[in-house]
C-alpha cells in the first residue's frame, strides 16, 4: 500500500497536494484497493462551492458506490475530465493521473499527516 | 464463526479477498474483477463453491417424490441427465432454484444453494411428510451430504480441455446438461457434470470434501498455459448478470412467483400436481401484473439492487432494480429488474433512478451476452 509522504488525508480516504491556495483532491490507495475495479467516476462542474464534508462527487466499482468528500472549504476550479472516459485510471495511479478536483481554497484544511493516516488504515483492519 | 469450505487455506494463498457470503468466508476476488471476468469468457475460470448444498434423495419412490416437490418435470430427465428445476412454497413462491442430477433410476443428487441449504432441506422433509401422507409406504430417503461435498465449476472455452488432462472419462460426448461418473486424479470419485452459472461452456465437479484442495491445484496447474484463473464471486455475479441468470435473494424470492420471474419455462403447470402448483396456475389465470425484464441504461451510471424503475417520463413509478453492473463484457451498464407488465417489452423506454438522477434506460431481449462459440 503506498502512502506518499507529501499529502494529507482524510479519514474518507482522499487525499490532498496542497500548493499555496490551490488543493488537489483524489482518493488514496488503499481507497482505490478496497473498492475494487472502478468503472464509474462522476465529478461536479467547475464553479461548484463546497465545505469540508460536502459530497462533491461519486465513485463506482463493480461492486460498490461510494461518495467522495471535499477535504475542505472552497471553490472548484478544475475537474479531471479523462476519468470519466477512463475510470481504470483510479485504480492504475491513484496518486496521479487520478487526480479529481482542484479546489481554490478558502481557508487553510485541517487533515491529517502520512503518518496519522497510516495509524489509522491500519486500525480499520 | 464463519464456515469455510475445504479450498479456504487455498484461496488465502492466492490472494483472495474474503467475505462473509451467507454465513460462508468465501473469495469475492483475487485479482479483480475485471480480469477474472475476462479470463472465464476469453479462457477459462475456477470457482470454488463448495458452500452450495448436496441433497440425496433415493428410494423407489424418489422421483414421483421429486416429480411433486419440484416445479419442472422429472419424469423427463434420464439416467445421465441434470434438470433445472425450483422449489415452490404453498403460496406459489419461490424456496429456491435448484439442478437435480439423476444418478440411477432411483437415486438423485439435489443441488441448492448455500445459504438456503437448510431451509431447503427442512422444506422438502416438510413436503415428504404431506407426500407420504398422500402415498402410504413410498419409499423415499432424504440426506442432507452439503458436509460431503467439495463443488468447483471449471468455466469457460478451455474448460472441457483443462478438465480432460485429470480424467480419462470422455467429455467431449457430454451433452449441456447431462454429467458422468468417474474418476479424477486416477482415484478420486467425481460426478462431471456440463453445468455452470455464466454462459460459458464448463462443468460443475462434485468431488469427496477432503479432496477438494488436490482436484483444485491440479485444475489450475493442468490450465495455467491457457489462461486459467481462480475466479472469486464478485466475478460469478457479473457473469451471470450478463445471462440475466437469477440469483435467490436479489431476482427470487419467496413471495414471488415462477412466472413473473420468467420462469414458466421450468414450471409445467400441466404435468399434474406439485407443491404450489394451484396457487401458480390461479396467478397466471388471473394473469401476471410484474415481469423480470432486461435493462440497458443508454445514459452513464450504474443501476444497483433496490433502485426504482419509472417509465419515460420519470414520473410514474413502475418497477424496481434487482441486479445491476456495468457488464464487463459489454462494455455498457446492464440490470435486471421487476417491472409492470405494461412496461415490460422490449425495446420500451424508461428510466432509473439513481440517486435522484432519472436516467435513460431500455428494456431489451435477453440474455444480454451470448457465447462466440
Amino acid at each position: 500500500m503506498n502512502f506518499p509522504a507529501q499529502l494529507k488525508y482524510t479519514r474518507d480516504h482522499e487525499w490532498a497536494k496542497i500548493e499555496g491556495k490551490t488543493m488537489t483532491v483524489g482518493i488514496t490507495d488503499h481507497a482505490q484497493s478496497s473498492l475494487g475495479d472502478i468503472v464509474f467516476v462522476e465529478l461536479p462542474q467547475v464553479g461548484k462551492v463546497v465545505k469540508p464534508g460536502d459530497t462533491f462527487g461519486v465513485v463506482e466499482s463493480i461492486k460498490a458506490v461510494s461518495d467522495l468528500y471535499s477535504p475542505a472549504a472552497g471553490k472548484v476550479v478544475e475537474v479531471n475530465n479523462r476519468l470519466p472516459e477512463d475510470p481504470g485510471v483510479v485504480n492504475r495511479d491513484p496518486y496521479g493521473e487520478a487526480w479529481m478536483i482542484k479546489l481554490e481554497l478558502a481557508e487553510p484544511a485541517n487533515m491529517m499527516s502520512v503518518d496519522e493516516y497510516k495509524k489509522y488504515v491500519e486500525s480499520l483492519s | 464463526m464463519l464456515k469455510r469450505t475445504a479450498l479456504f487455506e487455498e484461496h488465502k494463498k492466492l490472494g483472495g479477498r474474503l467475505i462473509d457470503f451467507g454465513g460462508w468466508e468465501m473469495p469475492v476476488q483475487y485479482t479483480g474483477v475485471l480480469d477474472e471476468h475476462q479470463a472465464c469468457r476469453t479462457a477459462a475460470g475456477l470457482f470454488d463453491v463448495s458452500h452450495m448444498g448436496e441433497v440425496h434423495v433415493e428410494g423407489a419412490d424418489a422421483a414421483a417424490f421429486l416429480n411433486y416437490l419440484l416445479s419442472n418435470d422429472v419424469n423427463k430427465v434420464a439416467v445421465g441427465q441434470g434438470q433445472y428445476t425450483l422449489l415452490c412454497n404453498d403460496h406459489g413462491g419461490l424456496v429456491d432454484d435448484l439442478v437435480i442430477y439423476r444418478r440411477a433410476v432411483d437415486r438423485f443428487l439435489v443441488v441448492v444453494n448455500a445459504s438456503n441449504t437448510d431451509k431447503d432441506y427442512a422444506h422438502m422433509q416438510k413436503v415428504l411428510e404431506v407426500f407420504k401422507k398422500n402415498h402410504s409406504g413410498a419409499k423415499v430417503s432424504l440426506s442432507n451430504e452439503s458436509a460431503n461435498y467439495s463443488q468447483i465449476a471449471l468455466q469457460g472455452c478451455k474448460a472441457e480441455s483443462i478438465l480432460q488432462k485429470l480424467t480419462s472419462t470422455p467429455l467431449a460426448p457430454i451433452k449441456t446438461y447431462w454429467f458422468a461418473e468417474g474418476k479424477v486424479l486416477n482415484s478420486i470419485p467425481a460426478v462431471l457434470a456440463r453445468t455452470g452459472y455464466t454462459g460459458e461452456d464448463g462443468f460443475e465437479i462434485y468431488v469427496p470434501w477432503d479432496r477438494g484442495t488436490e482436484v483444485w491445484r491440479a485444475l489450475l496447474e493442468a490450465g495455467s498455459d491457457v489462461g486459467l484463473k481462480p475466479v472469486g464471486l464478485g466475478a460469478r455475479d457479473t457473469l451471470r448478470m450478463e445471462m440475466k441468470y437469477p440469483l435467490y435473494g436479489n431476482e427470487l424470492s419467496d413471495e414471488r412467483n415462477p412466472l413473473e420471474c420468467g420462469l414458466g419455462w421450468v414450471t409445467k403447470l400441466d404435468k399434474g400436481d406439485f407443491y404450489g402448483r394451484s396457487v401458480i396456475a390461479a396467478a397466471k389465470e388471473k394473469g401476471l401484473k410484474h415481469q423480470l425484464v432486461g435493462i440497458k441504461l443508454t445514459d452513464k451510471g450504474i443501476a444497483r439492487h433496490g433502485y426504482a424503475l419509472f417509465d419515460q417520463t420519470g414520473t410514474t413509478r413502475i418497477g424496481e432494480v434487482t441486479s445491476g453492473t456495468q457488464s464487463p463484457s459489454l462494455k455498457f451498464s446492464i440490470a435486471i429488474g421487476f417491472i409492470d407488465i405494461a412496461h415490460a417489452k422490449a425495446g420500451t423506454a424508461i428510466t432509473v433512478d439513481i440517486r435522484g438522477t432519472k436516467t435513460a434506460a431500455e428494456v431489451v431481449p435477453t440474455p444480454f451476452y451470448r457465447r462466440p462459440y
